[in-house]
């Protein structure tokens, strides 16, 4: 058998797993494991400027492709700046692997330099982690940490890894496991056929139903089963802001977002339902509102491979535990078994008083011909300039609601946004992982000049590697939500939301190396959009200046139920 | 409700503070918690217990049974079980209340395992309830010090929770 360092174990079983790109960053503690790297070329190594933003990378990479994402830090800050990435990862259940270097074994707990116990930093942020105790150990916690990563409900898995399990002079044989066998980890992977027949009765009874579709659709590879399902009941679609794809957006039984700022008719037909097909989504509280008030006359049918997010928040009425992909799967066979179909009449009044939803707000906002532009024009002209056929990573705040409202996507995985911890900072770094994994591809990021600031300095990265992604700063000279919750809830009180000094962005990307482009008028928009994505090799700055003052329209009102919105700053529900 | 939950789990390192992890980050509480290794030395058991309505409890046993490390469990309070706790305690035992704390030992079945002129340390076993009955006979005021192990439980009859 080959006899390797844990360091080169390490490297053989990325490489193993089909490794292309690790994002990280060196230090003392994983000086030997890059000293590995560097001696073979089958695993990229790609250098951030900060190992929050290798985490996001590699999250961004890893919701692109459904492949793992894998990162490498040192110990101690650099572990610990991981920490961001690894809870962003989790609460969107993203596969990753995080290889954290650690003081070395003798010292772990003697408060040695740079030494931070970070499986306990980590604990409620990742799926699993593993400490390796003993080299001869890497190549069967390298296959059991992506193997976890991977399977059931998707998740982070960090391995820390102390300094001498990796010394070069200490050689094991290696052999990389091809299967692994775990008594106390078996993720399900078949739904329970009589729920999923019990739930074809129900959805065959509906008058009113509504198929509900979240993260889980995009994850869980989904979308085809999914829109064949719909399209073959003739339901109308919601989509969660983590599930914007997994149903085309421009289909017309799409509802639209549902939620905090979903769409009207996406919230009324919730709210109006009989019968909500929750599918790979966990109703949560940016969705349902107030739970007491959720969906009064609803039977709910839950599709989730995790058990525990089944009845976390609001009682499922028939629970299916199982793959998302599986389950659609037998559900679309279930219904042909059945033969029959649902209530044509009763769908055909369904759709009527949805086309009537449709009218009502129908997302508009108000422009001015004089005064600044608005934010959603921006997004408009993005999916214009892009024919709605780009990859599009977000930050937190306005822009990404907007991003999420105006653009329509009609692939999986073409959004790419932290939906449940909302990390500012995330849309840059996740962009470079999308463009590492499609190089030829149209990457945007929609960003605003607050959460732009927050990892500014991955500018650097996209010159080395020459990734020419598109910046789309919404640039407000505000943080946005926080404004808008201010102008709602505060008595307009903006404490500590506006940013004074703002830097020149156009000097700033040009310092960097790239173009930078400042759009403060309306009429010049289009055109520089194009002029932008025509720079095919280049990535561009385009520094956007809209009106200070727009809020996110719809925005459901707190602790009512999902009908209750606002629809403008002077309309409501 | 009190209930009792039974747990076998890899006997690794780290795998007990993911279970207790578990508890603070999510809100929940251990109202008492015991863990040893068992006959098959790669397992733990850990019984703890917990107070919570059905739907709190089902989503406890859900995340516990999402922990890698948790191998099975058991909500022991669901069926017929048998619940003990161990408790040593040492009260002041001087005159007449010698005799009288004897007494109760001796009601409540337990054993004076040491003896000083001015006080008794004594071994107790059962539910948690006679433990706590045991204390409110002795009277506070006599109780010089408590240690308990924390609830131990197994199924009634021929369940086992094994692998």
């Amino acid at each position: 058998m080959e006899m390797l360092s844990g360091a080169e174990m390490v490297v053989r079983a990325l490489q193993d797993e089909g490794v292309e790109y690790i994002f990280g960053y060196p230090g003392g503690s994983v000086l030997h494991i890059y000293d590995a790297l560097f001696q073979q070329d089958k695993v990229n190594h790609i250098l951030v400027r900060h190992e929050q933003a290798a985490t996001h990378a590699a999250d961004g990479y890893a919701r692109a492709t459904g492949k793992p994402g894998v990162v490498m830090v040192t110990s101690g800050p650099g572990a610990t700046n991981a920490i961001t990435g690894l809870a962003t990862a989790f609460m969107d259940s993203i596969p990753m692997v995080v290889l954290s270097g650690q003081v070395r074994s003798d010292w772990i707990g003697d408060d040695a330099f740079q030494e931070t116990d970070m499986i306990g930093v980590s604990r409620p942020v990742v799926k699993h982690s593993f400490m390796v105790r003993d080299a001869k150990d890497i190549p069967e916690i390298m296959k059991k940490a992506f193997y976890i990563a991977t399977t059931g409900r998707p998740g982070p898995v960090l391995v820390d890894i102390p300094k001498d399990q990796t010394a070069p002079n200490v050689k094991n044989p290696y052999e990389y496991p091809k299967k692994v066998k775990m008594r106390s980890y078996a993720p399900v992977s078949r739904g329970h056929s009589g729920q999923i027949r019990k739930a074809v009765e129900e959805l065959m009874k509906a008058k009113r139903p509504v198929i509900y579709a979240g993260g889980g659709v995009v994850q869980g590879e989904g979308s085809e089963l999914l829109t064949k399902l719909a399209h073959r009941l003739n339901f109308p679609v919601t989509n969660t802001l983590m599930g914007l794809g997994g149903f085309p957006g421009t289909d017309p039984q799409n509802v639209g977002m549902l939620g905090m700022h979903g769409t009207y008719e996406a919230n009324m037909t919730m709210h109006n339902s009989d019968v909500i097909l929750a599918v790979g989504a966990r109703l949560d509280d940016r969705v349902t509102n107030n739970v007491k008030k959720f969906c009064p006359g609803a039977k709910i049918i839950h599709i989730d491979i995790d058990p525990a997010t089944i009845s976390k928040n609001v009682m499922a009425h028939i629970p299916i535990v199982g793959p998302v992909d599986q389950v659609l799967e037998e559900m679309l066979a279930a219904l042909d078994e059945h033969g029959g179909e649902p209530d044509q009449k009763a769908l055909e009044r369904w759709w009527e008083e949805i086309a009537g939803w449709r009218k009502v707000h129908g997302m508009r906002y108000e422009t001015n011909e004089d005064g600044p532009m608005k934010p959603q024009q921006v997004v408009q002209a993005l999916y214009k300039a892009t024919n709605g056929d780009a990859y599009v990573t977000s930050d937190v705040g306005q822009h990404q609601m907007f991003a999420a409202q105006y653009y329509q996507y009609d692939k999986p995985r073409r959004w790419i946004n932290s939906g449940g911890l909302g990390t500012m900072g995330f849309g840059l770094p996740a962009a470079m992982g999308v463009q590492f994994a499609f190089p030829d591809a149209t990457v945007a990021c929609v960003t605003g000049e607050g959460s732009i600031q927050m990892n500014i300095q991955e500018l650097s990265t996209c010159l080395q590697y020459g990734l020419p992604v598109k910046i789309i700063n919404i640039n407000n000279q505000a943080l946005g939500m926080v404004r808008q919750w201010q102008d709602m809830q505060y008595g307009g009180r903006h404490s500590q939301s506006y940013m004074e000094s703002l830097p020149d962005f156009v000097a700033l990307a040009e310092a960097y190396g790239h173009v930078g482009m400042k759009v403060t008028k309306f009429e010049d928009l289009e055109g520089a959009m194009n002029e932008a994505f025509a720079l095919k090799d280049r990535l561009v700055f385009m520094d956007i200046y809209v009106d200070p003052t727009e809020h996110v329209y719809p925005m459901q009102i707190a602790d009512g139920s999902m009908r209750d919105m606002w629809l403008s700053k002077t309309e409501r529900t | 409700m009190r209930r009792i939950i039974s747990i076998l789990m890899e006997n690794e390192p780290g795998a007990l503070s993911r279970v207790i992890g578990l508890f603070s980050q999510r809100g929940y509480n251990i109202d008492s918690l015991s863990v040893a290794p068992t006959e098959d030395t790669t397992l733990s058991r850990l019984t703890l217990t917990t107070y919570g309505d059905d739907l709190k409890i089902e989503q406890i046993t859900k995340h516990l049974n999402k922990l890698i490390e948790v191998v099975k469990l058991v909500d022991l309070t669901e069926g017929a079980h048998i619940e003990r706790e161990l408790m040593l305690i040492k009260v002041k035992a001087t005159g007449a209340q010698r005799a009288e704390v004897k007494r109760s030992v001796d009601i409540f079945r337990g054993q004076i395992v040491d003896v000083t002129s001015t006080v008794y340390t004594i071994q107790l076993t059962g539910a948690s309830d006679k433990l706590d009955a045991f204390i409110g006979a002795i009277g506070e005021a006599q109780v010089l010090e408590v240690v308990r192990s924390g609830v131990s439980g197994i199924s009634r009859g021929e369940k086992v929770l094994s692998l």
